[in-house]
């Protein structure tokens, strides 16, 4: 703890509903550790893998074509930004992975630019995990992951990968980006768990 | 080895505000003191970390607007819109409080007086901090290296270090460029940074001139682009963008 | 935000790699691992709106650096980088 600066108060303020350590944030900071993947609609595809290499995949046309649901949630960034009542529209996991045949017990989440996060497969399950392309009402914008962005509102925002491309199903566990430069190998916000170790 | 400065690893310091400089309506020069100020080269930088009552933290970057006197070391501060600690040090940050601090950091975007390549520094904005603590230092030197400055700014009064400036000094050459709004009478209607201001601002290609270029990053990637499509070594322009 | 402006230079490494190296190494010469290219660390892309620093080749976006100063402890990772170059008095 360095010295308090009086009167400096930053755009946040603590708010006690949080997760511990979070701040309160109005606006929806844009976070992003390389450049803005543009994936064109035509070219557009969400692959599920298994851990035996049995592919499905989704075009545009055909993740569309899914039934989709309204999410209204908290979500929680690891550099302590919380946003309150956020309003998504997306097609849960439940419904990507229901004819998928496997024993995995992990996943690893794939993006467009190369980015990946790993996460138990049951935390994508049970109504806890979407495959959003609405925010607010409106087309998911690049900066924010459009066109289709994951969103597991349970765990730190970092899991809710951006630009999401494809999901591998794997036996053992895989860190990801983040996960693997001294970040939680799970990441839940009330348990505060930011850094290996948490 | 007493008295041997020991390069230690990179700490928190806590730095004093002594006083202070309007520069313009937006942007503070800041005179800080902090004990033990081991020196520093033009050009680098310091972190500057702000603690709220809550422990909320936020840290930011700032060039060093001049070489130290002592312990006194210069930040010049821009405040931004909606920033979170540039208007905390512009408006709120009174004589006599404290701020952490550290550094000096950064060993490339740095001007030593005892290079004697011609400069060429080309300035977006607030980006001219670092590069007139490199005029100061030349003139803290008493060196006769060439220099010239394209400063591209969106008006008059937008101007840092304006009358200082002003002032003629042998060996250096001041041009401006105006985005926005230009002072009465001037050459040329507002635009932004083009070829024919970086040819004409700057020196040709085969003086081989260390090119330092400081601003945004959209206005670094073009006069960078410029440079080297107008001739210039890639490796001999060297660029700080501070985003936005 | 369009995508020019995401990033800043690699200048901005250097508070945090002064944490951990005892010379400044912003002005190291890196050798990218996955283009080659050859450039000092100070003019990588540095992508700092995450939860860490991702310092990328100017070449080909590839990740040369990632560095995460979190509580007690700092991550580096360097692995997209061939080999580092620093100077050094004899």
């Amino acid at each position: 703890m360095g010295i308090v600066s009086p009167g400096f108060h930053g755009r946040r303020r603590p708010a006690v509903e949080l997760p511990p350590g979070q701040y309160l944030t109005e606006d929806f900071p844009v976070l992003s550790a390389g450049p803005t993947p543009r994936v064109p609609l035509d070219r557009w595809r969400f692959t599920v893998t298994t851990e035996t290499g049995e592919e499905h995949g989704w075009s545009w046309r055909e993740f569309q074509a899914l039934p989709a649901e309204s999410v209204t949630t908290d979500i929680h960034c690891v550099t302590k930004w919380s946003k309150l009542g956020t309003h998504w529209r997306g097609v849960s996991l439940d419904t990507l992975l229901s004819d998928v045949d496997t024993a995995a017990d992990f996943a690893v989440v794939h993006s467009y630019g190369g980015y990946t996060t790993n996460l138990p497969l049951e935390d994508l399950l049970d109504g806890r995990a979407w495959l959003a392309h609405r925010y607010e009402g409106e087309d998911l914008t690049p900066e924010h992951g459009g066109p289709v962005r994951l969103l597991v509102p349970h765990l730190y925002f970092w899991k809710s990968a951006k630009w999401v491309r494809g999901i591998r199903l794997v036996l053992e566990d895989e860190p990801g980006f983040w996960e693997t430069l001294g970040y939680h190998e799970y990441g839940d916000p009330w348990r505060e768990q930011r850094y290996q170790g948490d | 080895m007493a008295g041997t400065a020991v390069p230690g690893r990179l700490t928190w310091r806590v730095a004093t505000l002594v006083d202070a400089v309007e520069e313009t309506p937006t942007a503070r020069t800041l005179v800080l003191e902090v004990p033990g100020w081991p020196g520093h080269l033009a050009g680098q930088h310091v972190d500057v970390r702000l603690t709220a009552e809550d422990g909320y933290r936020a840290q930011r970057s700032y060039s060093l607007a001049a070489p130290a006197k002592g312990d006194l070391v210069r930040i010049t501060v821009q405040e931004l819109a909606d920033g979170e600690v540039s208007p905390y040090l512009v408006r709120g940050l009174s004589i006599g409080d404290p701020v952490e601090l550290r550094g000096p950091v950064g060993g490339w975007f740095v001007w030593r007086p005892t290079d004697p390549s011609p400069v060429l520094l080309v300035a977006g904005g607030s980006g001219v901090v670092p590069l007139v603590a490199m005029v100061r230092a030349r003139r803290e030197a008493g060196v006769r290296t060439p220099f010239r400055l394209v400063y591209s700014v969106r008006s008059p009064g937008d101007r840092l270090y304006a009358d200082e400036l002003n002032r003629p000094e042998p060996g250096l050459d001041i041009s401006y460029v105006y985005t926005r709004t230009t002072p009465e009478g001037w050459p040329a209607p507002p635009h932004r940074i083009g070829v024919p201001d970086v040819n004409s601002g700057g020196w040709p290609a085969e003086f081989e001139p260390a090119c330092f270029v400081c601003g945004p990053t959209g206005f670094v990637e073009k006069v960078a682009d410029i440079l080297v499509a107008l001739g210039h070594d890639p490796r001999r322009v060297r660029t700080e963008r501070f985003g936005g | 935000m369009d995508g020019g402006t995401e990033f800043v230079d690699g200048n901005a490494l250097a508070g945090t790699l002064a944490e951990v190296f005892a010379v400044d190494v912003t002005a190291a010469l890196a050798r990218c691992g996955s283009c080659g290219e050859t450039g000092p660390l100070a003019g990588l892309r540095v992508y700092g709106r995450a939860p860490g620093l991702v310092a990328r080749c100017p070449g080909c976006e590839s990740v040369v650096l990632r560095v995460n100063r979190g509580p007690g402890a700092a991550w580096l990772d360097l692995r997209g980088a061939t080999c580092l170059r620093v100077d050094l008095p004899d």
